[in-house]
């Protein structure tokens, strides 16, 4: 028993420090409302699962310690089934997920990273390429671009439109919320809002070589519009620009930790051009802005995702 | 009385009394075929893969050809009517095999594989032809993915023909034996197992292919 | 001539330079010490040709523990590394070799330590519980153990010649592949599982067959011991999904060796499929491990509360349900790659559906428990442990499978957490009380009590120090899998962590201690009856360790409790009479040499050493079809042999009986 209750407390010691540290955690103190809704949600289905979780976890210690062979509590070896228990031990659960599935539906659809967020400031679009290893950001509105650093005003929806000019990443920004992957010749959609001006950490969440570890970027939610365009404006001032094939095949060579670097211009259609270069079919993709489509495959094959994943249901189901 | 219904010695099987020591040997040939059906489960799960494979890569030419005009039906058909009549003649190596008539089934394994031979040859020269144009698995996902997948099959296919190359040495050396007829046995299980993909390879490659 | 391998395939590494002198030195000893006490042809003739299930499910659990080792070396590195890059301190591993060591830690712990402790468990334990007197098919089972070994060989090879893939362990394309992994990383990770992974497929044919054609008469299905049901289940999920398994590597192997184009980038390649078959695969597995162990608690709850399983019949279902749905949960891995809402909710619910089933199995043993008389030994304080750690892993688990939530800590180490979580406290847990149970059984001597309880303590406490903050961790936004420049603000959780690691390695220290003191004091704990713990099943029913025939005579089961229906019916141990010969399978070294030639052709596969590869296959399927002109492979144990064996085991008996002075019936 003695040991036991040593166990506890260190453990419990243990815990209480990082969770000390932890207060500030990304996910738990988000900077916008889809960051938010997960969080919620993170609690809200812990809760959920507790009620079951708890009384087993009791129970596995009360019984271990109650019915040892020395406490001489009672013994009824014929005790091997009861449909009253067994209802209750079906049931509770069943009901608990039932709960956690309707939940799960709603959420899945609401938080989607594909839907438009509804909001009276109309979005800015960001073009998002990964590279080995670092990340591009292009925002085609303003014709300039930018690497390991990025910036949008506060309220503002932000449509990203991400690919991949190598293997596959996340990309990540905790503290708004959802990641998504980022795959050649595929396009991915996410859709984010910061709430609260700052500088966040963005990383790659999806191991992609050796220089993952510092695939690091600065996500910058200015306070206003203003400082917004003050950022675009010292972007427009760089000698840099990103306006030729070769420049761009400069930039995507393997590099660890790549600096902040800004480009004045950049060359049209770069985004749509590197998703090309993966092309897997003959069409030339005309749909390939397909707006809230969940084909992230481009082109005409665009439903060939869902095809694939329900090929790979029949095999694996049956 | 309870001790008589459940000690180990009262109720366990006396196995070597001589009926039973027959009883176990067909108990183990049935457990032996019993078990190759089991293996050709988890190959049916092999194909199962590779067709949903080709599926999901069939529309990913990267501007090289489709199936339709690639594939020379008739041709094929060829292929699979050997194929289709290699699996009848193994009927009769079975046939032949229950009446212990030995040369019978030295007979018609030959035919089976000269069959077979004709199947692997033909498809090889198929192979050839493809790659010569310039058509070879890695000019596109949807070669790729039909290579992977008729060559897997033609691959099985030879792996039979050695296999009843090696049976033909078997039964030369012991007869028809309890031991080989059961794996006659799985062999035709095999055998048959193998047209029956490829029936599902016609369909779905070459049939599909010529209509998309 | 020699392909791709020249003298710069060595490693120049200071770390791994002192890795293989040490490995090397140890080899070495080993290699001496067996030749100069004549071990080898002991060894080659009664363990490494033996067609004997529990030979070579003690050969597996041997290799699984050598394996451990090193996956646990791997990640005491992981920690050391993360602990001071956190710091800011100078990395002791550059990106190249940390790559190398998290990818190997995740293949090994999986595949060459959690599987073959489970298989290991089916051989020594499947045929005796259901009365047989071998597997369905002993030379394969020998293959079987061969191939994995090859698979060992080749994996642990690459750690001096060449590198180790650095792709995670899952080689995820396309960087994988040719144009981002050009060396012979992923190559050394394909032959090592390929091979490997047909042993397990063989295995899976082998006891599948093994359940269905050789139980015991009067062992109907639902009168299978849970463990048996639990293995069957597992069975049935090694047979359907390591062909997918197969093809997916396959297939790689084609793109990398052959110019195909199934996962590139470009060229129509898909590189998601990928991602979709591994996973088909790769769900499935995680429950081929984990079925076999709940059998396991299930054996050990019973048996210590001294009641029969609670809800025998619920827990067997319950099985059945978490087989079929591990097949349709798959996409959870990745909810993050944008499939629709539909799908992400779909898959999302079906994991969490399977928590049910799960559920059940612990309320199932807590109610065993209840109005129990419960033994306290090691064996279920790993049981208990079990419990307390699986359910808080079910609980993340669940959380992760609600797709909003998960796209937060997808790719984090909370995700790291959960699964070690699942594993460490479910299978690992599972494994060890399995090994105290059953050792007694093959070795004939019980395990000694008080390390076991040390080791216990010791890897609960460093299990949770090592992992509680990786949760709050990956709540802070930390991605798994980063080595270098790591964030200071994750340093006080990854010194914990560190911290953790320790204390479990103490606890791996007790357990080496454990074994020492055993074998040392094996005398005083001899096990005579073959009934250490008043078990319920029919391995207790023979000798520790029992006979290479298992059974004199084949036992009749009543019910799933068969062994203990016996005793309350007063039945005791007698010499039997009426023997007859039995039928056995003989020792055959075509494994070994078919193992030899694998590994042969794996290392030439690797090195892109065409002829030798080509030679060492064509021996291969050689080996294999001489095999089959092999007549003499079985031999029938005569009686007088059986009854001198018979009669020591009788006599042991009762000096066991008297030696526990108590009744030789004590269930009454």
């Amino acid at each position: 028993m003695k040991r036991f209750q040593t166990a506890l407390i260190v453990s419990a010691l243990g815990l209480l420090s990082v969770v000390l540290t932890g207060c500030d955690a990304a996910l738990i103190n988000p900077k916008g409302p889809i960051g938010l809704a997960e969080r919620d949600l993170i609690y809200l289905s812990v809760g959920l699962m507790l009620i079951v979780v708890l009384p087993a976890m009791f129970m596995a210690v009360y019984f271990f310690l109650k019915y040892r062979e020395t406490q001489g509590a009672e013994y009824e070896p014929s005790f091997t089934h009861s449909s009253k228990i067994e209802w209750v031990v079906w049931m509770v659960p069943v009901i608990i997920i039932v709960i956690l599935a309707t939940i799960t539906w709603i959420t899945t659809h609401r938080l989607d990273p594909y839907k438009p967020l509804e909001h009276e400031n109309p979005p800015i679009t960001i073009q998002v390429i990964s590279l080995d290893w670092k990340w591009l950001f292009i925002y085609p509105e303003q014709g300039i671009a930018s690497v390991s650093e990025m910036a949008f005003p506060i309220n503002t929806p932000i449509a990203f439109k991400v690919t991949s000019d190598t293997v596959m990443n996340s990309f990540f920004i905790p503290r708004l919320g959802t990641q998504i992957y980022t795959m050649a010749g595929m396009q991915t959609q996410l859709h984010l809002i910061a709430d609260k001006p700052g500088n966040y950490k963005g990383i790659s969440s999806g191991y992609s070589g050796h220089g993952f570890s510092d695939m690091k970027f600065t996500a910058i939610a200015t306070e206003t519009p203003e400082d917004f365009q003050k950022w675009v404006q010292k972007v427009k001032a760089s000698p840099n620009k990103l306006s030729s094939e070769a420049d761009f095949n400069k930039l995507a060579k393997p590099s660890y930790g790549y600096p902040v670097t800004y480009y004045s211009s950049v060359k049209p259609n770069l985004f749509k051009e590197t998703m090309d270069k993966y092309m897997a079919h003959d069409h030339h993709g005309a749909e390939n802005e397909s707006g809230t489509s969940h084909a992230s495959e481009k082109g005409a094959a665009g439903h060939q995702k869902n095809s694939q994943a329900d090929a790979m249901h029949h095999t694996g189901g049956h | 009385m309870h001790t008589d219904t459940h000690a180990l010695d009262s109720q366990a099987l006396d196995h070597e009394t001589l009926e039973d020591v027959e009883h176990e040997h067909h108990h183990l040939t049935e457990m032996k075929v019993f078990g190759f059906w089991i293996y050709l489960m988890t190959d049916c799960v092999l194909f199962a893969c590779l067709f949903a494979t080709f599926a999901v890569l069939v529309p990913n030419t990267a501007g090289g050809p489709a199936g339709k005009g690639l594939f020379a039906l008739d041709f094929v058909l060829t292929e699979t009517f050997l194929l289709l009549f290699s699996s009848i003649t193994y009927g009769f190596v079975i046939l032949a095999m229950h009446k212990l008539k030995i040369k019978q089934v030295a007979f018609w394994l030959i035919v089976t594989a000269l069959f077979g031979i004709g199947f692997v040859a033909m498809e090889l020269w198929e192979f050839n032809h493809l790659i010569h144009q310039g058509y070879g698995p890695e000019r596109s996902g949807f070669l790729s993915a039909f290579f992977g997948l008729v060559g897997t099959h033609g691959l099985h296919v030879s792996f039979g023909l050695v296999w009843i190359f090696v049976m033909l040495i078997h039964i030369a050396k012991t007869g028809l034996t309890e031991t080989n007829q059961m794996r006659l046995m799985c062999l035709s299980l095999f055998w048959h197992f193998l047209d029956v993909v490829w029936i599902c390879v016609f369909s779905v490659v070459y049939l599909f292919g010529a209509v998309i | 001539m020699l392909g791709k391998l020249s003298l710069e395939a060595i490693p120049h590494d200071p770390i791994v330079v002192v890795t293989l002198c040490v490995v090397g030195l140890v080899g070495f000893a080993l290699v001496a010490w067996l030749t100069l006490t004549k071990k080898w042809g002991y060894l080659f003739t009664e363990w490494f040709t033996t067609v004997d299930h529990k030979k070579i499910g003690i050969m597996y659990i041997i290799m699984a523990f050598v394996m451990l080792f090193r996956g646990f070396s791997d990640a005491v590195l992981m920690r050391t590394q993360q602990f001071i890059s956190s710091a800011g301190g100078e990395s002791i591993l550059n990106p190249h070799h940390y790559d190398q060591i998290f990818t190997a830690h995740g293949v090994i712990m999986i595949f060459f330590v959690a599987m073959p402790l489970i298989v290991g468990f089916m051989n020594i334990v499947t045929p005796l519980q259901i009365g047989a007197r071998d597997v369905a098919f002993p030379f394969l089972n020998n293959l079987s153990f061969w191939l994995f070994i090859s698979g060992v060989v080749l994996i642990n090879l690459s750690l001096g010649l060449g590198e180790f893939a650095q792709c995670g362990w899952l080689c995820y394309t396309p960087l994988s592949e040719l144009e981002y992994s050009p060396g012979v990383g992923v190559d050394y990770w394909i032959w090592s599982l390929q091979i490997s992974g047909l042993g397990t497929l063989l295995s899976g044919v082998n006891f599948f067959t093994t359940i269905i054609k050789m139980r015991a008469p009067g062992m109907t299905l639902m009168k299978m011991p849970v463990f048996v049901w639990t293995v069957l289940c597992s069975n049935i999920l090694i047979l359907a999904a390591f062909p997918i398994l197969t093809v997916s590597i396959a297939l790689l192997t084609l793109d990398r060796y052959f110019g195909f184009h199934f996962f590139t980038n470009d060229m129509g390649g898909n590189m998601m499929m990928y991602v979709n078959l591994i996973w088909a695969w790769g769900h499935p597995e995680v429950y081929i491990l984990v079925l076999p162990v709940f059998g396991i608690f299930s054996e050990v709850f019973a048996t210590f509360s001294r009641k029969p399983i609670f809800g025998y019949t619920a827990l067997v279902w319950a099985t059945a349900v978490i087989t079929f749905l591990s097949f349709v949960v798959w996409l959870h891995h990745f909810f993050t790659m944008g499939a629709g809402a539909n799908v992400n909710a779909f898959f999302g619910i079906t994991t969490m559906i399977i928590s049910i089933p799960t559920g059940v199995k612990i309320f199932n043993w807590l109610f065993t428990m209840y109005k129990g008389k419960i033994v306290v030994n090691s064996m279920m304080l790993w049981s208990i442990g079990f419990i307390l750690t699986f359910a808080i892993g079910g609980l993340t688990g669940v959380l992760m499978s609600v797709p909003a939530a998960d796209f937060v800590i997808h790719g984090s180490v909370f995700l790291v957490a959960h699964f070690h979580n699942v594993i460490i406290g479910g299978v690992v847990f599972g494994c060890f009380a399995g090994i105290t149970y059953w050792f007694p059984k093959s070795f004939g001597f019980t395990l000694n009590e008080k390390w076991g309880i040390r080791a216990f303590w010791c890897w609960l406490i460093g299990f949770i120090v090592a992992f509680a903050p990786l949760y709050v961790l990956g709540l802070m936004g930390m991605p798994r899998r980063i080595s270098q420049n790591i964030d200071p603000e994750f340093h006080a959780g990854l010194s914990w962590a560190a911290l953790g690691a320790a204390i479990i390695a103490v606890g791996v220290i007790c357990q080496v201690i454990q074994f020492i003191v055993s074998i040392k004091e094996r005398e005083q704990n001899r096990d005579l009856t073959g009934d250490p713990w008043h078990g319920r099943t029919l391995e207790w029913a023979t000798s520790s360790p029992p006979p290479f025939y298992n059974f004199a005579k084949t036992p009749h089961a009543t019910s799933h409790d068969a062994w203990w229906d016996m005793k309350m019916d007063g039945y005791q141990k007698k010499m039997p009479e009426n023997l007859q010969p039995i039928h056995m399978p003989k020792n055959t070294y075509a494994g070994v040499i078919i193992g030899i030639l694998a590994t042969i052709f794996g290392f030439a596969a690797i090195w892109h050493i065409t002829w030798l590869a080509i030679i060492s296959l064509g021996g291969c399927f050689l080996a294999w079809i001489l095999k089959s002109f092999d007549e003499d492979i079985d031999f029938y144990v005569q009686v007088d042999e059986i009854e001198a064996i018979e009669r020591k085991h009788f006599e042991e008996v009762q000096e066991g009986l008297k030696a526990e002075g108590e009744e030789a019936n004590y269930a009454h």
